[in-house]
């Protein structure tokens, strides 16, 4: 269980508050207008923010001052998500062996299974310049399957791609969380995705995360702040 | 057990070994020790017949051995200038030699009870007559040539060639130095920082005079075959260079020192010393100079300041240098 | 964390490795004396004349890079590479090389002569700054040619698809890589030439061109006066760290973002004057260096023994310089510790070598520890070069990488194998060819620990001219450039293959 207790960020006048606990199996998207705070959520629970105020706890233990590697989240970036001069094999080696050692057999297996899981058999020795946007989107969630870690942290990973492909991602990423059992974080602006894909949707807006809502009860009664920035969608 | 005791015995033996073969460590100029330099060739006179190991250390001269003080383990220090020996004394580091002086063919009378001359020169403008047919006759006549006659000299301050002429000016003009520096600043070309440097110059044909020596021609005339590079003889006189030798006061081998400072005056020393390090050799007559030395170009006049009167004039003539090329 | 504390231990050693010579010197005068007037305006000339050089070096510089980052021909990798050679040269050899192109019987004086003009008079300040320009218009080069190279191709096809005009890919592309990189270069650049001396001097054309160095020669060498000399080495120290604080406020904040590493051509249309600038540029450097060859190949034949020796030794020092300063700089390639660097060459060499020798006395043999201190020396001094090329690259992987590091959770030894080093290859190779290069061709301290059995290539060079040897000195100094730029080339070449672009 991942909890936010009282958490309070600043940064250059900016101020974000967070309140909440997430379970594993969740998929949670994470809605709000540009600079609302999104990123900078998730920069909290992964260890890239460090936090005025309150803590960052899972399973009871205090995260707060953990810095971002040893932390149970595996992170997808908006854009840069593997190193750009290894194939995508070697890539996925550092993902199961962060000290840079040789794989042993069964990890190799694992690399190769997880290959085929995003289907990018044979690709492995590409570098990921070298692959399409998808590919590379599949490559990286490779690598979130390798690290294993219970919470994933998505920040918008998949905004360069068309709507089908997303979609696409979106399905892959819930099925992969789903063999994880992890919790899923997704920051995204386009409440169609939170549809697809969400269980419970949270809002950041004001300076303040709203607690998680069930993602039809949220779209069902959305609250005033999401209505001002999203319209009437 | 066993083995630390033949090692120990084995080191014990070594040092042994080398103690017997005492060594003479001397510190010398760094273009001593070259294969062309004269440092080999005395090297082995002298280990043919003093039992001894013989090691030149080359570098810096005084400033290493002042930084070192009495702790240095130089036994001798050969090739070192008369600007310098003021300093030297004063540091008490350096003994008195006992090497019989009589032999001495200097052009200036030499008493010093702490430094040996072994070979001496003159400071003169070398030029080469295939560009310059006709070179300036007196240093007066240098003074009032075109100012298109190109000159290089080293600086006083970071060469022993530099500061003699700089001496030199002071000798032949007296207070009228700076002045006479005034009318010379137009035909320098440049100064350099060393005599090596100015020489590459001068063989590169970047200018028609360089501040050399009245023995640079012999090299050129032995070595080279080349009778094309004179010096200019001035009949207002030249100042005199010698290099000297001198025993430190803390040597752990006296008799090898002392034995080394006779050597530079004895007759094998003087006949090599000549071709060795292109200088006149210091006690050796004229008639078995080798050669090439015969047919120089030498100065009737000698020009020279003991160290007493070369410390006051030292400041003072460089400032006036400083202030008339500075213009 | 691990690589703060590396960063640190190599940054006390670098602080320890110029102030404990510098704290020697003043123990041993037992205190700093006073300057004399001569001092001052010493002083006034030698600030003078490296800004003037700097500013020459860097202004030219722009140009030439930008032409070279976009334009590719025939003989460019060599071009390149033999923009190593001015620096690398003992300075005798620079100094009779360059005159014999620029000096009142140089290549131009003739051409000129011939035509019915005036010699050249290349002696003054416009000769310093030439000089000066002539050593370092090349190493401004090399940086900016690199940041040029760094910036993602990503970049270049955005600008291309914008159809930016010049003016605006100028602002846009170029001036970030300027502001990032000419600062660092004008700071090295300044501070090297605060220590010139002999070349200040010969193309200076006399006591007009007195610089700091040759008051702490002569104080040093001639007057014995340690607190003088440590006085003006202080002075020295000041006005580089000086300059170095200056530029890390200018270059502050720049650089680009990380790209995919596509290989695609850049898609850039070449400017016109673009290959003016490269042919002048090649033109005036490679003039003097041709001299150099011609004045030695004669020479070549009568290399001795002892002239092959001194080579071996060089060489070994070179590659030990070369790693040691490689070790030395890896961990402090941010921009505090590239700033630290300037230290390493703002001091005296002539203070440091004494300092050194001070030091080292007590406690071993100096003439033994000749190759080993020459080897140290050299990687000190090469130490700031070798900042200022690798900084700039490893703080964009730092800052590119830095999240995906964290997130992979990558360990301090596989971030430096897979990702570190790698991405800094090409910088790596320029750098380790550079301080090779360097090692070769500097003089540095020798002259207090010189050993007659180890004599080093440019010792021998001086030996030689000094036995009026000087057709086998040319010679000694052509075999000295070759092996030089031998090295340089391998190491560098080293850390371009498989790059694209």
């Amino acid at each position: 269980m991942l909890e936010l207790d009282r958490v309070r960020v600043t940064r250059d006048g900016f101020s974000l508050g967070a309140d909440m606990q997430l379970r594993r199996g969740q998929r949670v998207a994470v809605l709000g207008a540009s600079g609302a705070g999104k990123s900078t959520l998730l920069d909290v629970v992964a260890g890239f923010q460090p936090v005025a105020a309150g803590r960052v706890l899972w399973d009871e233990a205090d995260l707060t001052r953990h810095p971002p590697q040893d932390r149970p989240v595996a992170m997808l970036f908006q854009d840069q998500n593997l190193f750009p001069h290894l194939s995508v094999d070697r890539n996925l080696a550092l993902a199961l062996r962060p000290d840079g050692g040789r794989l042993s057999a069964p990890q190799q297996q694992a690399r190769a299974q997880a290959l085929a899981r995003v289907g990018l058999e044979g690709l492995g020795g590409r570098k990921p310049g070298s692959l399409s946007g998808g590919q590379q989107a599949r490559a990286a969630l490779a690598r979130v399957l390798l690290q294993a870690r219970p919470v994933l942290a998505l920040d918008e990973p998949f905004g360069a791609l068309g709507p089908a492909l997303k979609a696409e991602m979106l399905a892959l990423v819930a099925e992969v969380a789903a063999e994880l059992d992890a919790l899923v974080l997704l920051v995204t602006h386009a409440p169609e995705d939170a549809r697809a894909f969400a269980t419970d949707v949270m809002l950041v807006a004001d300076g303040q995360t709203h607690p998680p809502r069930a993602t039809r009860a949220f779209f069902a009664d959305p609250p005033a702040a999401f209505r001002r920035y999203a319209g009437d969608a | 057990m066993q083995k630390t005791f033949t090692l120990a015995a084995g080191l014990f033996l070594a040092t042994q070994a080398v103690a017997q073969t005492p060594v003479l460590t001397v510190y010398a100029p760094d273009y001593f020790v070259s294969e062309w330099g004269p440092g080999p060739k005395i090297e082995a006179l002298f280990e043919a017949d003093c039992a001894c190991d013989l090691q030149f250390k080359p570098g810096d001269l005084l400033p290493r051995v002042l930084l070192e003080g009495a702790r240095t383990e130089a036994d001798v220090v050969i090739g070192l200038n008369t600007d310098v020996t003021r300093r030297a004394r004063a540091s008490g580091l350096f003994a008195p030699h006992d090497v019989d002086l009589s032999a001495l063919t200097l052009p200036v009378d030499w008493t010093d009870e702490v430094f040996v001359p072994f070979n001496y020169s003159h400071t003169a403008f070398v030029y080469n007559t295939e560009r310059l047919q006709e070179a300036p006759d007196s240093f007066a006549a240098l003074l009032e040539a075109p100012d298109d006659l190109r000159l290089i000299i080293q600086d006083p301050r970071s060469s022993v060639s530099g500061l003699a002429l700089v001496l030199w000016m002071q000798a032949v003009f007296g207070d009228e130095a700076e002045a006479a520096w005034a009318q010379l600043a137009p035909k320098i070309v440049t100064v350099t920082r060393g005599w090596s440097e100015a020489y590459g110059l001068f063989t590169d044909g970047e200018a028609d005079m360089v501040l050399s020596y009245t023995t640079s021609p012999a090299y050129h005339l032995i070595a080279e075959g080349d009778d094309t590079k004179k010096a200019a003889i001035f009949p207002e006189g030249h100042y005199f260079m010698v290099e000297l030798a001198a025993k430190l006061a803390g040597t752990d081998q006296p008799d090898l020192a002392d034995a080394f400072l006779s050597f530079i005056l004895s007759e094998p020393f003087q006949s090599m010393i000549g071709t060795g390090n292109w200088s006149i050799p210091a006690a050796l007559p004229q008639k078995d100079w080798p050669e090439g030395f015969q047919a120089l170009d030498l100065p009737e006049t000698v020009l020279f300041y003991s160290e007493a009167e070369a410390a006051a004039l030292r400041d003072p003539a460089i400032e006036a240098w400083r202030r008339a090329l500075s213009r | 964390m691990a690589a703060r504390a590396l960063a640190l231990g190599a940054g006390s050693v670098l602080a320890l490795a110029v102030l404990a010579p510098l704290g020697a010197v003043i123990w041993r005068a037992e205190g700093v004396a006073a300057l004399r007037a001569a001092d001052l305006a010493a002083l006034r000339f030698t600030l003078w004349q490296a800004l003037l050089s700097a500013l020459a070096s860097c202004l030219l510089a722009v140009p030439v890079a930008r032409a070279l980052a976009r334009r590719r021909f025939a003989g460019r990798g060599a071009l390149v590479a033999l923009m190593g050679a001015p620096f690398i040269l003992p300075v005798i050899v620079a100094i009779l090389g360059l005159l014999a192109v620029f000096g009142q019987n140089g290549v131009l004086s003739r051409v000129s002569l011939a035509l019915g003009g005036p010699r050249l008079d290349i002696y003054g300040l416009h000769g310093v700054v030439l000089a000066h320009v002539f050593f370092n218009l090349p190493l401004a080069v090399r940086m900016l040619l690199q940041g040029w190279l760094a910036v993602p191709a990503e970049r270049y096809r955005l600008a291309a698809t914008l159809r930016l005009s010049a003016r605006a890919r100028f602002r846009v592309l170029d001036a970030p890589v300027i502001r990032a990189v000419l600062p660092g270069a004008f700071a090295v650049i300044f501070v090297i030439c605060l220590s010139s001396f002999a070349v200040a001097l010969t193309l200076g054309g006399g006591p007009r061109a007195t610089t700091v160095e040759l008051a702490i020669y002569q104080a040093m060498r001639f007057d014995f006066d340690l607190g003088r000399a440590a006085a003006l080495g202080l002075v020295q120290l000041s006005l580089a760290l000086g300059a170095g604080a200056l530029a890390l406020w200018l270059s502050r904040g720049a650089g680009f973002g990380a790209g995919l590493d596509r290989t695609t051509p850049r898609h850039e249309p070449p400017a016109r004057l673009d290959t003016l600038w490269i042919a002048l540029a090649a033109l005036f450097l490679m003039l003097p260096l041709g001299m150099v060859v011609a004045r030695g190949l004669p020479g070549l034949m009568s290399i001795g023994a002892d002239t092959w020796r001194a080579a071996g030794h060089s060489l070994l020092v070179a590659l030990g310089s070369t790693l040691l300063c490689l070790a030395w700089a890896l961990p402090l390639s941010t921009p505090r510790g590239a700033w630290a660097g300037l230290a390493a060459i703002a001091l005296s060499p002539l203070v440091l070598g004494t300092g050194l020798f001070l030091m080292l006395r007590p406690f071993v043999n100096p003439f033994a520890w000749a190759l080993p201190v020459t080897g140290f020396v050299n990687a000190l001094m090469a130490l700031p070069f070798v900042l200022r090329i690798l900084t700039p690259e490893a703080q964009t992987i730092r800052q590119d990488f830095g999240r995906l590091r964290a997130t992979y959770g990558l360990t301090g030894r596989a971030w430096l194998l897979n990702v570190f080093l790698p991405r800094l290859r090409r910088p790596l190779g320029f750098a380790a060819g550079l301080t090779a290069a360097l090692a070769m061709g500097d003089l540095g301290v020798i002259a207090l620990f010189a050993d007659p059995d180890r004599a080093t290539l440019p010792l021998q060079v001086y030996r030689l001219m000094g036995s009026y040897q000087m057709e086998a000195a040319a010679g000694a100094a052509l075999l000295l450039m070759a092996l030089s730029l031998g090295l340089f080339w391998l190491c560098d070449r080293g850390g371009r293959v498989d790059v694209g672009a």
